[in-house]
């Protein structure tokens, strides 16, 4: 086993477009770290530097202690699944895994413990003899990733591979490759677009946008603390409401002439100061009273089941609360949100950096 | 379409029949032809019912020969086979391989390599006859095998077409090999090669009859009957002097010609259908 350290990775691409500019990053042992970011952000041109597949224009990619920017992807000891799987169309399941083994010369009876020892972990015991055709996306997916155990590498790397499924079978890929993960106990570097499956997988979760990180760390500090605009709009669904507002004070800002108190809030704004307001929709409390509320107009109502989601203005801007059913009338034309001083982020509306404690 | 119009349907039939009736009728006429003695067709009655000379007919022609082109035809299907698999088997060999070079290797005028193979579609044999006869003579293959293949090798469209195939495979699918530690030969016999197994098969087809259609270039640079190929050899059992035609002989010539391209297709033509059900979604 081994972490991946990234030190200044850049990427130019030819006539000079930058993809990544600059990345350090380091992953422990072990650990899965997701990258996560809309598309052409540079998380999949990064993942595929790792893998070997794309020259680094700049900078350094360690795998444990080895700088591998000139070994081929063969001999750096990782392993990838690929987004269409990638698997050899013209040979069996069995095949398809024993191929990297068969490359190295690795001995038949070992490779056909391994093979067997990953078709019982993936329970693809039965399809061994198929070709790849006669499976089912999800079936496929496994194959793949058997393909990527097989070979006992340092490093899995994924590449969008639950993008091609359909929603059921993405939840529960997406447990599968968590538990066997775990299991396994192998560094693995995941990208992916969709920010449940980066919340929901990752031990360290690294959001980027532009070709630049925009934040690193546990799913839970991102969510919680989002360090720019774009991290607190990206991660979270329905993504965060973001409302005009000025400073009053210390821990005061007001939001159309709306004061609300804010715990984490910066010394030394200047009182009158335009600031960006970040509210989730499942931070404010519809129908509450407090200290600090906001009135809001609502448009239209998106039941969800267990949820419904009012959609409306607030000073102006769009805003979205969600609410359990049933807590409120469907009718709802105007509605008080409490706000917990806790639950509010600020953003420079220049930088679009947070600006909270220090 | 759903459709039920009887009449329509019955023009339609009626239609593919006489198209068929148009096509096949020669060939019928050529195969009737091949039953019977030089006396029964030269009267000028073409029977339309079998005769009974077809053993007699078929032995005398792959083993003797007409009467005045006296040169075993079975000689001459040997060396059409031996043409039209070389040319065949050449065209394929070579043009996966520079498919193969100009789609996955980079290197520097890659792009004016491909379209200086391109421009050779517009030079057919016809066309470079002249200097490639020079060639061939020069290189001393006149009435040698080498010399009836070789020339006609060189393929565009066979570049061509494994050009669009190979680019037709998902890029991954070379990555997911250099991942699993193959080189670019181990990825072309592994992947690339079992891949492409259909589109040879109907390169085959094309290219052998291709080959074994060979007229001029085999007319010019053969001297010795014994280097002639089939269709040289229906050519010369029709005699334009006053001598007597043996249209017997030259229909089973032509019947014997046929067969080879015709039994090509059919078997190949299972391979078709294979990869047409087979191809990935």
């Amino acid at each position: 086993m081994a972490g991946v350290t990234l030190d200044t990775v850049r990427k130019i691409y030819a006539g000079n477009v930058e993809a990544v500019k600059g990345v350090s990053l380091g992953i422990e042992d072990g650990s899965f770290c997701v990258l996560v970011g809309p598309s052409g952000c540079g998380k999949s041109t990064l993942l595929r530097m790792i893998a070997g597949l794309e020259t680094i224009s700049g900078g350094e990619v360690k795998i444990g202690d080895r700088v591998v920017n000139q070994v081929e992807p063969a001999d750096r000891d990782i392993a990838m699944v690929f987004q269409n799987y990638a698997l050899y169309p013209h040979m069996s399941v069995y095949d398809n895994m024993a191929y990297g083994l068969r490359n190295r010369g690795t001995p038949k009876d070992e490779i056909e413990k391994r093979v067997k020892e990953a078709a019982r972990i993936l329970a693809i015991e039965s399809f061994l003899g198929r070709k790849p055709r006669q499976l089912s996306g999800g079936q496929r997916q496994r194959v793949a990733m058997g393909r990527a155990i097989v070979r006992k590498p340092q490093v899995f790397l994924f590449d969008e591979p639950l993008s091609n499924l359909d929603a059921k079978l993405r939840v529960q890929m997406r447990v599968e490759i968590k538990r066997l993960q775990r299991a396994l106990g192998v560094t693995s570097i995941y990208v992916t677009h969709d920010q449940v499956e980066a919340m929901t997988l990752s031990d360290k979760l690294v959001v980027m946008s532009g070709g630049q990180i925009e934040q690193v760390g546990t799913p839970a500090e991102v969510y919680r603390r989002p360090e720019t605009r774009f991290v607190a709009t990206f991660i979270g669904s329905p993504p965060m409401n973001i409302l005009p507002g000025t400073v009053e004070g210390p821990g005061r800002v007001s939001v159309g002439g709306q004061s609300i108190a804010v715990t984490d809030m910066r010394d030394g704004l200047t009182p009158g100061s335009a600031i960006e307001v970040g509210l989730r929709p499942e931070d404010v409390q519809a129908g509450g009273t407090g200290t600090s509320s906001l009135s809001m107009d609502v448009d239209f109502v998106e039941e969800l089941g267990a949820t419904q989601l009012f959609h409306g203005k607030v000073a102006g801007a769009e805003f979205i609360v969600q609410a359990s059913t049933g807590q409120l009338p469907a009718d709802t034309r105007k509605l008080t949100l409490a706000v917990d001083p806790g639950n509010v982020h600020l953003f420079d509306p220049q930088t679009t950096k947070r600006l909270g404690r220090v | 379409m759903v459709e039920n119009r009887p009449f329509a349907q019955f023009m339609a039939y009626l239609t593919l029949a006489l198209g068929i009736l148009v096509v096949a009728f020669p060939v019928y006429l050529a195969v009737m032809a091949s039953t019977f003695d030089t006396a029964t067709i030269i009267n000028g009655n073409m029977p339309l019912v079998p005769g009974d000379q077809a053993a007699e007919n078929y032995n005398r022609t792959l083993l003797y020969g007409g009467m005045h082109a006296r040169q075993p035809v079975g000689g001459m299907m040997f060396n059409s086979m031996i043409m039209a698999l070389g040319i065949a088997i050449g065209k394929i060999l070579i043009s996966i391989l520079s498919a193969y070079a100009v789609v996955y290797f980079k290197f520097p005028f890659r792009k004016t390599a491909f379209w200086i193979i391109f421009i050779t579609l517009m030079l057919p044999v016809e066309v470079r006859i002249y200097p490639t006869y020079k060639i061939v003579a020069d290189l001393g293959l006149l009435d040698t095998y080498t010399g009836l293949i070789m020339p006609l090798i060189a393929s565009a469209t066979g570049t061509l077409l494994f050009r669009q195939f190979f680019m037709t495979i998902p890029d991954e699918l070379l990555e997911a090999s250099k991942i699993d530690g193959a080189g670019a030969f181990r990825f072309f016999k592994d992947t690339l090669l079992p891949l492409s197994m259909t589109t040879i098969a109907a390169l085959f087809v094309i290219q052998f009859i291709y080959g074994w259609n060979q007229y001029l270039w085999p007319l010019l640079i053969t001297t010795k009957s014994s280097m002639q190929t089939i269709v040289i050899g229906i050519k010369m059992m029709i005699t334009t002097t006053d001598a007597l035609t043996e249209w017997n002989v030259a229909m089973t010539t032509a019947v014997l010609a046929m067969l080879p391209p015709v039994l090509v297709v059919i078997l190949m033509q299972r391979l078709f259908v294979k990869g047409l059900v087979e191809t990935e979604k």
